[in-house]
């Protein structure tokens, strides 16, 4: 691949100048509100949108999990002086950490406060729901907890294949190119936040992985080379990191993404379904954390089916969960073949692992199974 | 014989009320508590030392006048009839027909009623009492040297307020070697006349509040006399008295002992001294005690008598203090510290008075209908001066006026004028049913002397040290025909420990209940009460936990005790609900203290949470929007003023 161009660097600087501008307005719109409303003799309020579940639907346009339009507003007064106090004292932190390019995680957060006198946490979990709130309070102002540098402590899966990543070195303030081909048997690792990393690629499609195993496999045999695409590994649920890593690669490169999971309720109803609509607990970030136009590429349960696959009985918790997906679950209400898919599952009683199909030769996978899947891209679940 | 006693009173009762009145009953639950007390002696033990000072009281040669004697037997009869057959617990010689070999094996040889009536003798009370001394209260050591104090401290009080003088109260404990000790009690009463000295001090059952019915204290134990005997039988050592009944009359000191056998003093010295004091008395009584601290000691006591007499100066010299400056002839000069009991020069304990007068004396009043045992209706019927028994039922009770009577009387289906002693034993019944269950005026109340709302308040600032005092006096009540007044105190906060129970004082005409205190009425009052309401925390069945004593103080003309000890107020519905209603309405008052200083406490931090936190915000608007520092302080300032104009509203 061609060394990065004068252009692109210019480019991503900008991009990333204004993203933190961005943070930084709105930091200061917020403190500006306060301080407004103060010397009018006004008691200054910030609003939050309100957490719960009653808050949160599924959007058909935009595919996800979506925070309502109630919120709760908190007002000064004597009795939230102190959240306030250190609420505008954590903004200030992150108006600090943007300015020096800088970051700080949760524990990070908390250990600074003891630099606030009075203010100062006395317990993580404190410092942490002041976060939150923050993270809530920004949510609305479309701007997530990474931008303002409060970074996660958790890093994202592994990534290999025809994609390189731009990252700024926020010591020297130069940007590295990487090349995700040149890992050998490895791979590039996702870091905490990739709010401020680029992106260049020719795939023709990402593919999400459940498992390191057969990510590995994938990798070891060049599968990206073969079938022009991006490999990630998501390694169980996926983190924070990694939905935003495939989110903003899909966004911005346009292209699709493949998700390559077990045939059971846990890898169907848990980890994808997470990974394209995002959660119910937390709806008010999905905008940021999931990836809607994931589809399903496997293992279906009509590949179970169709390949042969050697199965295991579902289990009790199995059961319940598919059960509790079809009947409560916005996603698959919204999506009949999904829950026509999961009718079928329920009905064979099984489930059934990627590595299954192991069992037609170790690179039946990428030699078989997955061109096969590719070449009829339509017939993916959503 | 009531006539007689009556004048007996006016002579003796200048001192030494308490002890008689006590052992005596009041007329109308006499049933109740007297005889129970002899009942329950079953005493199989003489001690040596009483057996010598029955020795003794041969020597004795001390005479009585007749209606003395007889009234003495009268009031000594019953108990010791009832002695007779309780205790010895053999047939009378009387009841011939009663055999007792029955129920024995048939080889046990028989006795004829002549040889059996050989053994039986008369039983003096005093004897009586010296087998049985822990009905008196001197279980104990340390029970033993409270009740002495006790008694001497009543009497003291009781004779002071008779003859209107202001009561200033000494009490000494001398330690005389081990678990020994000489206990002092010295007042400025108005002295005894000499010749009634070693009566009253020498014999028991002999005093001034035996029958009347009026708010008294006399009703601990049996009086200074069985102290004194106490301490005779313990250590062998007499009861000394100083007396001195006016200015220029000469003092005079005793020493004496009893005969225990024949109720009769001996009397070992009798002089004429020199007593710096204008009027007063003291006694010293040497005996076998324990003394300690807290619960039931004698500096609680104090303390206590010094709460239900705001108008007593009453000044205590504890044992490690007299055994200090024993030689010492110790002239008092105050010293006063702003804690309730201040401390004398000589290391005495003074409990000022904060009452400059006397209470208003209790008067006595007729028994009202509602209240008589019929026993003692009986008696009174064979004693009265009236010959009619209209004219005994106006005269002889309150609130009974000729129509009354009359009612009473017909109801009771009996004749105006039958003479009251010719009723036969069904006739009384009637009557005595007729006259529970006529409607009769409520007895008069005014006959009730309360220490008064004002009074107990000051009296308990002056002993509790606390954040809170509160009292209440509830309005006169009555249960079965005897007037009752409730009054209720209450210390909170302070030093007390606030995870402990509360400290509950108790008082009966102005007297500390010591013991028994889960038997009592009060208490259960007290459990009665929702505490909760009042900000106080309680566990189920349990006296409230917090930081506070409470004061209940029970005062009747006839206050009904639970046993011959009386240390628990019987548990009327009256006098429970009243007590109870007492408690609540200065529970209330506590509740709005509790809730007050909280409110101010939550004032107090949020203000304080102001004045921490603005700051904070004033330095993040500054950081973020890189204001001056004028512009911060200002911020600061405007908003840390909304916030406290908020507070207001």
């Amino acid at each position: 691949m061609a060394e990065m161009t004068k252009a692109k660097l210019k480019q991503i600087k900008k991009r990333n100048e204004q993203l933190d501008q961005e943070a930084l307005r709105q930091i200061e719109a917020t403190a500006t509100d306060v301080y407004k409303k103060v010397n009018k003799r006004i008691k200054p309020e910030v609003s939050l949108p309100v957490r719960s579940l009653s808050n949160v639907s599924y959007s058909k346009k935009r595919g996800y999990l979506e925070i309502g339009k109630q919120r709760k507003v908190r007002t000064l007064t004597v009795n939230t002086v102190k959240t306030f106090a250190q609420t505008l004292r954590m903004m200030s932190l992150s108006k600090e950490l943007i300015e020096t390019k800088d970051f700080a995680t949760k524990r990070d957060a908390y250990y600074q406060s003891k630099n606030w006198g009075d203010a100062m946490f006395t317990e993580q979990t404190e410092s942490d729901a002041v976060m939150d709130d923050i993270e809530a309070l920004f949510s609305i102002k479309d701007l997530n907890r990474e931008q303002l540098r409060f970074v996660p402590d958790e890093h994202g899966g592994a990534v290999a294949g025809e994609l390189v990543v731009y990252d700024p070195d926020i010591d020297t303030g130069g940007v590295e190119r990487i090349d995700c081909t040149r890992f050998g048997s490895g791979a590039y690792s996702i870091p905490s936040s990739v709010e401020h990393l680029s992106f260049e690629t020719k795939a023709e499609f990402v593919l999400v992985i459940e498992t390191g195993g057969m990510f590995q496999r994938l990798q070891s045999h060049k599968f990206w080379r073969t079938s022009n695409c991006i490999l990630v590994s998501m390694g169980g649920v996926p983190t924070r990191a990694t939905r935003r890593f495939v989110r903003r690669l899909s966004d911005e490169m346009k292209i699709p993404v493949y998700a390559f999971v077990d045939c059971d309720p846990y890898g169907i109803s848990n980890i994808y379904r997470t990974l394209k609509v995002g959660s119910g607990n937390a709806a008010h970030i999905n905008q940021f954390f999931c990836v809607p136009q994931a589809q399903f590429l496997g293992v279906t349960p009509q590949d179970i089916v169709d390949y042969d696959l050697p199965t295991h009985p579902l289990k009790e918790v199995d059961i319940k969960r598919a059960k509790d997906a079809i009947k409560n679950d916005p996603f698959f209400q919204e999506h009949k073949t999904w829950t026509k898919a999961m009718n079928q599952l329920l009905k064979m009683g099984v489930r059934a692992e990627q590595q299954a199909l192991a069992k037609w030769g170790l690179n039946y996978v990428l030699e078989e199974y997955l061109p096969n899947k590719l070449a009829k891209a339509k017939d993916f679940l959503p | 014989m009531t006539r007689k006693g009556h004048e007996e009173q006016d002579q003796i009762s200048m001192f030494g009320g308490g002890g008689p009145a006590a052992a005596g009953e009041a007329p109308t639950n006499g049933a109740d508590t007297g005889g129970p007390m002899i009942q329950a002696a079953p005493g199989p033990s003489v001690s040596a030392v009483g057996d010598s000072t029955r020795k003794k009281a041969k020597a004795s040669k001390k005479s009585m006048s007749k209606s003395e004697s007889e009234s003495e037997a009268k009031a000594a009869n019953k108990a010791a009839s009832k002695a007779k057959s309780g205790s010895k617990a053999t047939s009378k010689a009387s009841s011939d027909t009663r055999t007792k070999s029955k129920s024995e094996p048939p080889e046990r040889k028989r006795r004829t009623a002549t040889e059996m009536a050989t053994k039986h003798r008369e039983i003096s009370v005093s004897e009586f009492f010296a087998k049985n001394r822990h009905l008196l209260g001197f279980d104990n050591p340390s029970k033993a040297l409270l009740t002495t104090v006790k008694e001497g401290v009543d009497n003291s009080l009781d004779a002071c307020e008779e003859a209107g003088i202001l009561p200033e109260v000494r009490v000494e404990i001398h330690p005389e070697g081990e678990d020994r000790y000489r206990v002092v009690i010295e007042d400025n009463g108005p002295g005894i006349v000499r010749k009634q000295v070693p009566k009253i001090f020498g014999s028991l059952l002999y005093g001034s509040k035996f029958h009347t019915l009026k708010q008294s204290r006399g009703q601990q134990g049996i009086g200074i006399s069985a102290a004194g005997m106490y301490g005779l039988m313990t250590t062998g050592q007499p009861i000394r008295i100083l007396s001195k009944t006016g200015k220029r009359k000469p003092a005079h000191i005793f020493e004496l002992s009893m005969d225990t056998k024949r109720n009769q003093p001996q009397v070992f010295r009798d002089d004429e001294v020199e007593w710096d004091k204008d009027t007063g008395t003291r006694v010293e009584i040497t005996l076998d005690g324990t003394y300690k601290k807290g619960r039931h000691s004698v500096d609680g006591y104090l303390k206590q008598v010094a709460i239900a007499n705001p108008h007593a100066r009453i000044i205590f010299l504890p044992p490690d203090q007299a055994a200090r400056n024993e030689e010492e002839a110790a002239e008092p000069q105050m010293e006063f510290s702003t804690d309730g009991s201040a401390e004398l020069e000589d290391g005495a304990i003074l409990h000022e008075r904060v009452a400059n007068h006397l209470p208003p004396e209790p008067k006595e009043i007729q028994p009202h209908p509602h209240g008589v045992e019929l026993g003692h209706l009986m008696k009174m019927m064979q004693e009265t001066k009236s010959n009619q028994l209209s004219s005994f039922l106006q005269s002889d009770f309150s609130r009974v006026s000729a129509r009354v009577a009359a009612t009473i009387i017909s109801a009771a289906d009996l004749k105006l004028r039958t003479r009251p002693s010719k009723l036969s034993t069904a006739e009384a019944e009637r009557l005595h049913k007729a006259m529970s269950q006529a409607k009769i005026m409520a007895p008069p109340t005014n006959c009730i002397s309360p220490i008064g709302e004002d009074l107990l308040l000051k009296a308990i600032e002056e002993e509790v040290e606390a954040d809170f005092h509160a009292t209440v006096t509830r309005p006169p009540a009555v249960y079965r025909g005897n007037p009752f007044q409730v009054e209720v105190g209450l210390a909170y906060g302070g030093n007390m420990p606030g995870d402990e129970l509360v400290t509950l004082y108790r008082f009966a005409n102005r007297v500390p209940l010591q013991y028994q205190q889960g038997a009592c009425a009060i208490t259960k009052s007290v459990l009665s009460v929702p505490w909760k309401n009042y900000q106080m925390s309680q566990s189920k069945g349990a006296l409230p936990t917090g930081p506070m004593i409470l004061v209940v103080h029970l005062a009747s003309v006839w206050v009904p005790f639970t046993s011959e000890s009386k240390e628990a107020v019987a548990h009327y519905p009256e006098i429970i609900k009243e007590i109870r209603l007492g408690l609540m309405d200065a529970g209330r008052k506590l509740g709005t203290h509790i809730r007050r200083v909280r409110r101010e406490a939550d004032e107090h931090k949020k203000r304080s949470y102001i004045q921490q936190y603005i700051p904070h915000i004033g330095i993040a608007l500054q950081e973020i929007l890189s204001l001056s520092d004028t512009e911060k302080d200002n911020t600061v300032d405007t908003l840390t003023d909304v916030l406290e104009k908020s507070r207001k509203m």
